[in-house]
C-alpha cells in the first residue's frame, strides 16, 4: 500500500503547480488548466483522506465526484467565454483584456 | 396637530410648488406657480409673525410656540418636531422675502427654466424646514436638502468656473456636515439618547449639563465648525468667494441671504445652547477666528476686482460678525447677531441681485472694465449705492442697527480679551467704507468709456420689483428696529440664560 | 415746542419726495418744494427759538431749562440703562444751532436756484440738501450721544453725496471718497468712545446722572478723548483735516452750508455738548483739545497764505476758525461758579464764534460762488479787478472779510475777542499764539480779497467773457447774511448761551480787544500794501525769497502725500494685497490641496483595483502566508 505521505506530496505538488500557473500564466487557457490542476489536487486529497481515515464512509468520494462534475461544467463555460473573447479580440491573453476596465 | 400642520405648511407649500412645476408646461405656467407659491410663503410668514407677536403680547411665555411632534423613527427617538421662537420667526420672514424676490430676480433666466425653479424650490424647502424644526435629526436632514440642489444650481446655471466652484462648495459644506453629524450624534448619546429634540435636551433633568464636560469639549468644536463652515468661519470660508462668484443671481441671493444664516442659527441653537460649558470654555478659540474673519474679509474685499468676489468677502466679514456676536454670550450681542443675520441677508441679497442684473447687461463683473454706469442705468446704480451704504452701516438702513447692537453688546464683556476683539471688529466699519466707496466710485461714477455699455438699458419691471422689495425691507428694518429687536430678544433670552447659567470661567484661554 | 418734531420730519419728507419722484418734477418745482420745506423749517426753528429764549421760565438759579419735548426708545440694548433713544432736546446751544442751520440752509436753498440753474441732477441736489438739513438738525437736537452718532453718520453720508455731486469728475469722486473715509476713520474712535462711555456710565444720555459718572469717572477722560477724535475728524482738526480742502470739489453752495457753516462745526458742538463732563471729569484732557486746536489754527492759517484757489483759501480759513472754537473750549479751566465767569468764558466765546462764523463764512463761500459763477474758475489768476463788475458781491465780501479779520463793529470782532480773552486767561502764551494767528487770518483774508477784487486783472479772460453780477436769487442771500454779520455782534449772546446757563454780560476787555484790533489793522495794511496794486513786486519778491517755504505751504506741507502713502503703500499694498493673496493661495490652497490630495491618492491606489484576478490571488496568497507566519510565530 502506498503511504499517505507520497500521495499528499503529489497533491501538494499539483496544488502549488496550479497556484504558480494561475499566478504567472498569461493565457486564459493555461490559467484554466492551472485551476483544473488545483481542483484535481484537492480531489485526490478528498479521495485519499476518505480512504485512509474513514474507510467505512463515502462522503470524500462523493465530494470528489461533485467537484469533478462542477469543474467540468465550469471548464465548459470558461472555454465558451474564451472562444467568444477570441472571436472578438483574436487574443485570449489576460493582459490584453482591458476593454472593460476603469 | 394643528400646530404641526400650521408650521409644516412652510414645507408643504414648496412641495405643492414642486408638483406644480412638474406639471407646468410653459414658461408662463412655471412663473405662475413660482409667483403664487412664493407669495403664499411670504403671506404665511407675515401671518406667522403677526400671530407670534400677538401671542407673545398676550403673555404666552413658552420658549417655543406652536410646538408639536410626530414620531418618525422610534428606535432612535427621532421625531419630526416643530416649533418656533423669535429667532426662527425672523429667519422665516427673511427666507420668504428672499425667495419671493429671488423669483423675480430670475424671471428671465434661460435655459431650462423649469428645472432651475424645481431645484430652487427644493432648496427653499430645505431652508424653511430647517427653521421650523427643533429636532436635531430633522434639522440635519433639511440642512442636507438645502445643500444638494446648490451643486446643480451652480454647476448647471452658473458662470465662470462653475463646475469647480460647485464641486468645491459642495465638498466643503459636506465636509462641514460630516463634522456636524458627529456632533449631533455626540450630543444625542451624550445626553442619554432619549430625545433628539433640542428644547427637551436642554431642559431635561440636569439639563444639557448632563452631557459630560469632557464630551462637550469634543462635540462642541465639531458642531460649531460644522455649522461654521456654512457661516463662513475663517479659515473654512473659501467656498464662499468661488461659490458666490459662479452661482446664478437668485442662487447667490438665497445662498448668501439665507443659507449662510443656517450656519449662525445652528451654531447658536445647537452648538452653544446644548453645550454651554464647552461654549464658555472653548468660545475664545472661535472668538479669535471670527474676529479674524471680520477684519480679514474686509481687507481682502479691498483689493478684489470681481464684483461678486468683493461681495463674497464682504459677506465673510459680515457673517463673521454674526458668529462673533453669538460668542459674546450676552443678550444684547446675540440679539445683534440675529439682527445682523437679517440685515446681512437682505442687503447681500440686494447686492447680489444688482450685481446679477449688471452682469446680465455688461457681461463682465470686472471692476476695471466698468465705469460710469450711473448715467447708463440710473435705477440700478442708485440701488447699488443704497445697497453699498446699507453695507457700510448707514443709519436708517438695516446694517447700522445690527452693528451697533453687536458692538454695544460685545462691549459689555469687561475683560481685555473681549475688549480688544471688539475694537478690532469695530475697525471693520472703516475698511468696509473703503471697499464700498472704492467700488461705487469706480463702477458707477465717472464717465463711461466702453461704447458697448452706452447702449445698455435700465432695469425691467421684474428686476425693479425685486430690488424695490428688498430696499423697502432694508429701510424698514433700519428705521423701525424696535419690534424686530424685541421679537428676537424673546427668543434669545432663554438660550443666553441657559448658557450663562453654568458660568464656567474659561481656564484654557491664555489671553484672560 | 409741540411742533418741533416737524423740524426733522419736513426735510425728511422733502428728501423722500424729491429723491423718489424727483425725476418727474421740473427743476423749478423741485427747487420750490425744497425751498418751501426749508422755509417752513426755518419758521419753525425761529418760533421754537423765540419760545425757548423769551417765553420759557428760567429756573430759580436763573438757568434756562433743558426741555425734552420728545423722547422714545428707538432700539433697546437690553442692558440696564442703555437704550438707543430718539428725541428732541432743546437747550441753549441746540436752539442756537437750530437757528444757524435753518438760516444758512435756507439761504443756500435760495442761492442754489441761481447757482445750480440748469444743472443736470438739480432735483437730486435739492433732495440731498434736504437730507443733509434733516440730519444736521437731528444731530444738534439729539437727546443722547447715540442719536448724535446716528445723525453724525448721516451728515457724513450727505456730505459724501454732495461732494460727489458732479460724479463724472474724477476729482470730485476722489474727494468725496476721501472725505467719507477720513471722517469714518475718526468716527470709529467716536464709536469706541461712546461704547466706553455707555459701559462705565450706564447711560448714553446727556442727562448727567452723577452716580453713573462717579462710578465710571476713571474711564471718562479716555472716552471723552476718543469722542474728541471723532469730533476732530468732522471738524477737520490736524491731522484729520485733509479731507476738507478737497471737499471743495462739491458745488459751492454745498461748501458754504456743509463745509463752512454747519457740518464742520459738529465736532465743536460735540465737545460743547459734553462740556460739563469734560470740565468736571477730564479738565486735564481738555488742554489736549486746546493745543490740538491751536496747532491746527496755526497750520491752516499758514497754508491759507499760500493757496491760489479761492475755495481752498476759504477752506483753510474755515479749518483755522473752527480750531479757534476748539481752542476756546479747550482753554476753559473750571466750571463757572457765581459770577466769576473767567474759567468758562471760552465756552460762551466758542459758541458765539460758531454762530457768527457760520454767518460770515457762509457769506464768504456764497460770495465765492458768485465769483466762480462769473469767471468760471476757482483760480485767483482768473480774477482780479472784479469790484467794478460785481458791486454787491464785492461789498458783501468785504464785510465778511472785515468780520473774519476782527474789525469792529462786525460780528467776528466780538466773538474772536472773547476767545482771545479766554486764551489769555488760560495762559499768556496761548493768548499770544492765538493773537498771532488772528493776525495771519486778517492777512490771508485780505490777500484773498485784493486778489479777487483788486490786484492784477486778467483782462484777456474778462474781455473774452465779461464777468457780471449774479441774479437776485444769489445776491439776496449775500445781502441777508451781510446784514446779519453787521448786527450779530451786538446780540447779548451771554444772556442766552453760557457755560452754566446763567445770564452773563459780555464785557470787552479793552486790553485784549485793543491789541487785536491794532494787529488786525496792521495785517490788513500789510496785505493792502502787498496785494492791492496792479503790479505786486513785494509779493513776487517774497515768493522768490521764501521759495521753499512757499512751496511747502502751497503743497499743504505734504500732508496729503503722507496719507496717500499710508493708504496706498501700506494699507493696500502691504496689508490688503498680502491678505488677499494669502486667502487665495494659502487658505484656499490648503483646501484645494486637500481635494487634490484625495484625488491623487485615489489615482495612486486605483492600480490595486486592477481587475486582474491573478494579482488579487497573489495578494491574497501573500496575505495568507503573512497571517500564517504571524499565527505561527
Amino acid at each position: 500500500m502506498i503511504h499517505l505521505d507520497y500521495i499528499l506530496i503529489i497533491s501538494a505538488v499539483m496544488m502549488f503547480a496550479g497556484i504558480f500557473g494561475f499566478l504567472t500564466r498569461r493565457s486564459t487557457l493555461a490559467i484554466l488548466l492551472s485551476i483544473e490542476l488545483m481542483l484535481n489536487a484537492t480531489d485526490i486529497n478528498f479521495a485519499v483522506f476518505n480512504r485512509m481515515l474513514y474507510p467505512e464512509g463515502y462522503e470524500g468520494y462523493f465530494f470528489a465526484l461533485f467537484s469533478i462534475a462542477i469543474s467540468a461544467a465550469e471548464s465548459a463555460i470558461a472555454i465558451a467565454i474564451m472562444i467568444n473573447i477570441y472571436r472578438m479580440l483574436k487574443n485570449i491573453s489576460v493582459d490584453e483584456l482591458q476593454k472593460m476596465k476603469w | 396637530m394643528d400646530n404641526i400642520l400650521f408650521l409644516s405648511s412652510f414645507v408643504f407649500i414648496p412641495l405643492v410648488m414642486l408638483f406644480g412645476l412638474w406639471v407646468a408646461r410653459s414658461i408662463n405656467q412655471v412663473r405662475g406657480v413660482m409667483v403664487a407659491g412664493s407669495t403664499a410663503l411670504l403671506a404665511l410668514s407675515v401671518y406667522l409673525t403677526i400671530r407670534f407677536l400677538g401671542d407673545r403680547a398676550a403673555g404666552i411665555a413658552d420658549e417655543m410656540l406652536y410646538t408639536g411632534a410626530i414620531s418618525w423613527f422610534e428606535p432612535l427617538n427621532i421625531k419630526y418636531s416643530v416649533g418656533v421662537d423669535g429667532i426662527s420667526v425672523a429667519m422665516l420672514l427673511l427666507s420668504s422675502v428672499i425667495v419671493f424676490t429671488g423669483t423675480f430676480a430670475s424671471w428671465q433666466l434661460k435655459p431650462l427654466t423649469k428645472e432651475y425653479f424645481l431645484w430652487f424650490t427644493l432648496l427653499s424647502m430645505g431652508v424653511f424646514g430647517f427653521f421650523i424644526t427643533v429636532d436635531m435629526f430633522a434639522m440635519f436632514m433639511f440642512y442636507e436638502i438645502a445643500l444638494i440642489p446648490m451643486y446643480l444650481l451652480i454647476g448647471v446655471w452658473g458662470s465662470g468656473r462653475k463646475e469647480y466652484s460647485a464641486m468645491k462648495l459642495t465638498l466643503m459644506l459636506m465636509g462641514g456636515s460630516a463634522f456636524l453629524m458627529c456632533g449631533i450624534f455626540g450630543i444625542f448619546y451624550g445626553s442619554g439618547a432619549a430625545t433628539m429634540n433640542i428644547v427637551e435636551i436642554a431642559n431635561q433633568t440636569g439639563g444639557a449639563h448632563a452631557i459630560d464636560f469632557t464630551q462637550q469639549c469634543i462635540w462642541f468644536p465639531l458642531t460649531f465648525i460644522g455649522f461654521g463652515v456654512l457661516g463662513a468661519l475663517f479659515p473654512f470660508h473659501t467656498w464662499s468667494p468661488d461659490g458666490h462668484a459662479s452661482a446664478p443671481t437668485a442662487v447667490s441671493m438665497l445662498h448668501a441671504g439665507v443659507l449662510m444664516k443656517l450656519g449662525g442659527y445652528g451654531c447658536f441653537r445647537i452648538a452653544m445652547y446644548l453645550m454651554p460649558e464647552a461654549a464658555n470654555e472653548l468660545g475664545w478659540i472661535f472668538l479669535i477666528l471670527t474676529g479674524i474673519s471680520v477684519v480679514y474679509g474686509a481687507f481682502s474685499a479691498c483689493v478684489q476686482t470681481d464684483l461678486k468676489y468683493i461681495n463674497a468677502y464682504s459677506s465673510v466679514s459680515h457673517c463673521g460678525l454674526v458668529l462673533f456676536a453669538i460668542l459674546m454670550l450676552n443678550q444684547t450681542a446675540c440679539t445683534g447677531a440675529v439682527l445682523q443675520m437679517l440685515s446681512h441677508g437682505l442687503m447681500t441679497a440686494l447686492f447680489f441681485a444688482l450685481i446679477g442684473m449688471i452682469y446680465g447687461r455688461t457681461h463682465t463683473r470686472d471692476v476695471r472694465e466698468l465705469n460710469g454706469l450711473m448715467r447708463i442705468m440710473p435705477f440700478l446704480s442708485v440701488c447699488y449705492v443704497i445697497a453699498g451704504l446699507a453695507n457700510l452701516g448707514l443709519p436708517g438702513l438695516s446694517g447700522f442697527i445690527a452693528e451697533m447692537t453687536i458692538f454695544v453688546g460685545s462691549f459689555q464683556n469687561a475683560d481685555t480679551f473681549h475688549r480688544v476683539l471688539t475694537i478690532v471688529a469695530c475697525s471693520s466699519i472703516v475698511i468696509t467704507a473703503v471697499y464700498i466707496l472704492r467700488l461705487v466710485g469706480k463702477i458707477l461714477y465717472g464717465t463711461c468709456t466702453d461704447e458697448h455699455h452706452l447702449k445698455l438699458t435700465d432695469a425691467t419691471w421684474d428686476e425693479r420689483f425685486a430690488v424695490i422689495c428688498l430696499i423697502v425691507a432694508v429701510a424698514g428694518l433700519g428705521m423701525a428696529p424696535l419690534w424686530v429687536s424685541d421679537m428676537i430678544s424673546t427668543g434669545v433670552v432663554p438660550i443666553v440664560d441657559h448658557i450663562k447659567e453654568v458660568a464656567v470661567v474659561s481656564t484654557s484661554n491664555p489671553f484672560m | 415746542m409741540e411742533l418741533s418734531f416737524l423740524i426733522l420730519l419736513i426735510p425728511f419728507l422733502s428728501f423722500l419726495v424729491l429723491g423718489i419722484c424727483g425725476k418727474w418734477f421740473s427743476h423749478k418745482v423741485a427747487g420750490l418744494i425744497g425751498t418751501c420745506c426749508l422755509l417752513a423749517v426755518a419758521a419753525l426753528s425761529y418760533s421754537v427759538a423765540f419760545e425757548y429764549f423769551f417765553q420759557t421760565e428760567r429756573t430759580a438759579e436763573g438757568v434756562l431749562p433743558t426741555l425734552v419735548p420728545y423722547n422714545f426708545t428707538w432700539l433697546p440694548f437690553f442692558v440696564e440703562g442703555l437704550h438707543f433713544d430718539m428725541g428732541i432736546m432743546l437747550d441753549p446751544i441746540s436752539v442756537m444751532m437750530l437757528i444757524v442751520i435753518s438760516t444758512v440752509s435756507l439761504m443756500v436753498h435760495i442761492y442754489s436756484f441761481g447757482y445750480m440753474h440748469g444743472e443736470r441732477g438739480f432735483q437730486r441736489y435739492y433732495a440731498f440738501l434736504s437730507l443733509f438739513t434733516m440730519s444736521m438738525l437731528g444731530l444738534v437736537v439729539a437727546t443722547n450721544i447715540f442719536q448724535m452718532y446716528l445723525f453724525w453718520e448721516l451728515v457724513g453720508v450727505s456730505s459724501y453725496l454732495l461732494i460727489g455731486f458732479y460724479f463724472t469728475s474724477l476729482a470730485a469722486i476722489a474727494a468725496s471718497k476721501k472725505a467719507f473715509i477720513v471722517t469714518r476713520f475718526a468716527d470709529m474712535f467716536f464709536l469706541i468712545g461712546i461704547l466706553i462711555y455707555g459701559f462705565y456710565c450706564r447711560s448714553f444720555g446727556f442727562e448727567f446722572n452723577e452716580a453713573g459718572f462717579a462710578q465710571g469717572s476713571f474711564m471718562l477722560p479716555t472716552a471723552l478723548v476718543l469722542m474728541f477724535i471723532g469730533g476732530a475728524g468732522k471738524s477737520a482738526m490736524f491731522p484729520l483735516h485733509i479731507w476738507l480742502p478737497d471737499a471743495m470739489e462739491g458745488p459751492t453752495p454745498v461748501s458754504a452750508l456743509i463745509h463752512a457753516a454747519t457740518m464742520v462745526v459738529a465736532g465743536v458742538f460735540q465737545v460743547a455738548r459734553l462740556f460739563p463732563l469734560w470740565i468736571q471729569y477730564a479738565p486735564e484732557a481738555l488742554s489736549i483739545v486746546a493745543w490740538v486746536g491751536a496747532f491746527t489754527a496755526f497750520y491752516a492759517a499758514a497754508v491759507a497764505c499760500a493757496q491760489s484757489d479761492i475755495k481752498r483759501v476759504l477752506a483753510f480759513s474755515t479749518i483755522s476758525q473752527i480750531a479757534f472754537m476748539m481752542v476756546a473750549l479747550g482753554v476753559c479751566t473750571e466750571w463757572a461758579t457765581g459770577h466769576e465767569h473767567v474759567g468758562s468764558l471760552g465756552y460762551m466765546a466758542s459758541m458765539f464764534h460758531l454762530f457768527t462764523h457760520a454767518m460770515f463764512k457762509a457769506l464768504l463761500f456764497l460770495g465765492a460762488g458768485c465769483i466762480i459763477h462769473a469767471v468760471h474758475s476757482n483760480e485767483m489768476s482768473a480774477m482780479g479787478g472784479l469790484r467794478k463788475y460785481m458791486p454787491i458781491t464785492h461789498w458783501t465780501f468785504l464785510i465778511a472779510c472785515l468780520a473774519i479779520a476782527g474789525i469792529p463793529p462786525f460780528s467776528g470782532f466780538f466773538s474772536k475777542d472773547e476767545i482771545l480773552t479766554a486764551a489769555f486767561a488760560y495762559h499768556p502764551a496761548m493768548g499770544w499764539i492765538m493773537t498771532g494767528i488772528a493776525a495771519m487770518t486778517a492777512f490771508y483774508m485780505f490777500r484773498l480779497y485784493f486778489g479777487i477784487f483788486w490786484g492784477t486783472e486778467n483782462k484777456e479772460l474778462h474781455a473774452h467773457h465779461t464777468p457780471h453780477e449774479a441774479p437776485w436769487t444769489m445776491t439776496f442771500p449775500l445781502i441777508f447774511l451781510a446784514a446779519v454779520t453787521c448786527v450779530a455782534g451786538f446780540i447779548p449772546f451771554g444772556h442766552y448761551v453760557s457755560a452754566d446757563g446763567q445770564l452773563y454780560d459780555i464785557h470787552l476787555d479793552w486790553n485784549v480787544a485793543g491789541t487785536s484790533i491794532v494787529i488786525a489793522v496792521a495785517s490788513i495794511a500789510l496785505a493792502t500794501y502787498i496785494y492791492m496794486g496792479e503790479k505786486q513786486p513785494v509779493a513776487e519778491a517774497m515768493q522768490e525769497k521764501f521759495q521753499k517755504l512757499h512751496r511747502w505751504a502751497f503743497k499743504r506741507f505734504y500732508m496729503d502725500e503722507v496719507y496717500q502713502y499710508i493708504t496706498h503703500r501700506i494699507i493696500f499694498a502691504r496689508i490688503s494685497k498680502p491678505i488677499a493673496w494669502f486667502d487665495r493661495h494659502v487658505v484656499d490652497g490648503f483646501f484645494d490641496f486637500l481635494a487634490w490630495g484625495t484625488n491623487a491618492l485615489g489615482y495612486q491606489i486605483r492600480g490595486l483595483q486592477s481587475g486582474s484576478v491573478q494579482k488579487y490571488a497573489f495578494v491574497f496568497l501573500l496575505g495568507i502566508i503573512i497571517l500564517l507566519l504571524i499565527m505561527i510565530l
